[in-house]
């Protein structure tokens, strides 16, 4: 396992490569799922003729 | 019987297919990952001129290659748009940038450390890598320009023309191993002769290219239903959805 990760002593640039590489694409998908989750409460905040509307939004 | 594929043109129709494919793409996706990475990290031989440090190929390709893909995508994308002025098409080219921009961070952060250990520097101004800088700087420009404007309108139709601007770039990269002779080496897989690499290394790489590819689908996809709801919303379908009743 010790070797798997020395990678033969290139093991500092291809952990740095794909380390970066997931947490890119983590750091993507948190950002749309807290979007998703800010849109759709707004969403709801300006549906037309909702009798819950708590802000008055809706036009 | 005729199967109308306008239908899916409206964000009403498209939201709930696209909420459908969402899944599998990602599934996919983690599949081929898996696979992927296995074949590269443990399956594949270390390399006799390199040794271990091309394994980072695994994800420099596929990562470059989706980089000028999606710019591609996103500028058709973006010329449906101008010349016919379709809501839908907009928000593709709208939904793809940001995943364009993290394939080309990605592509650019794995060439330099690959080029540590095999040229000897993380970075040089080579006219591949210079080019791909620039594709990144298009990717964050139209994300930029895109949120300088508000009407939403307004924002399609510039990002689009900036978007078909950078089109240029795209064959500069691609073709500038051929065009000059700097640091970065030629293609090892083209169309027009067999592939420069053994045959495992090829598969891997091409495994972890389908996996970009899903990756990129879905989470295109995924933002193109945010970016629907945020734009249509006070939209009767909208505010129909369940998702936005329960929000």
């Amino acid at each position: 396992m010790t070797t798997f990760f020395a990678m033969n002593g290139y093991g500092f640039y291809i952990w740095s490569a794909y380390g970066a590489a997931a947490l890119v694409l983590a750091i993507e998908l948190l950002t749309l799922r807290s979007r998703r989750r800010s849109v759709l409460l707004e969403a709801r905040l300006t549906r037309p003729d909702d009798p819950t509307d708590p802000t008055g939004a809706a036009e | 019987m005729s199967l109308n594929w306008f239908r899916y043109a409206s964000p009403a129709t498209f939201y709930p297919l696209a909420g459908k494919m969402i899944p599998w793409f990602y599934g996919a996706a983690a599949l081929l990952a898996v696979i992927g990475l296995y074949v590269g990290l443990v399956v594949a031989p270390t390399d006799f001129q390199q040794g271990d440090a091309y394994r980072i190929i695994f994800i420099h390709v596929p990562a470059a290659w989706l980089s000028m893909f999606l710019y591609v995508v996103m500028a058709c994308w973006s010329a449906l748009a101008l010349g016919f002025n379709t809501r839908l098409s907009a928000m593709m080219a709208q939904a793809i940038a940001p995943t364009g921009a993290v394939m080309t961070f990605i592509a650019l952060w794995t060439g330099a450390f690959w080029g540590r250990p095999t040229w000897g520097t993380y970075w040089a101004w080579d006219a591949r890598m210079t080019s791909e800088l620039i594709l990144l700087f298009l990717y964050l420009g139209i994300i930029a320009l895109r949120n300088a404007i508000d009407d939403p309108r307004r924002a399609d139709r510039a990002c689009g023309v900036l978007a078909l601007t950078g089109v240029v770039n795209i064959p500069i990269i691609y073709f500038s191993v051929h065009w000059w002779n700097t640091l970065h080496q030629g293609s090892s897989v083209s169309l027009t002769k067999a592939p420069s690499m053994a045959a495992i290394m090829l598969t891997g790489m091409l495994i972890m290219s389908f996996a970009a590819w899903f990756y990129a689908i879905a989470a295109s996809l995924a933002r193109i239903r945010i970016i629907m709801v945020e734009r249509e919303r006070g939209a009767a379908w909208v505010g129909e959805l369940e998702e936005v009743r329960n929000a």
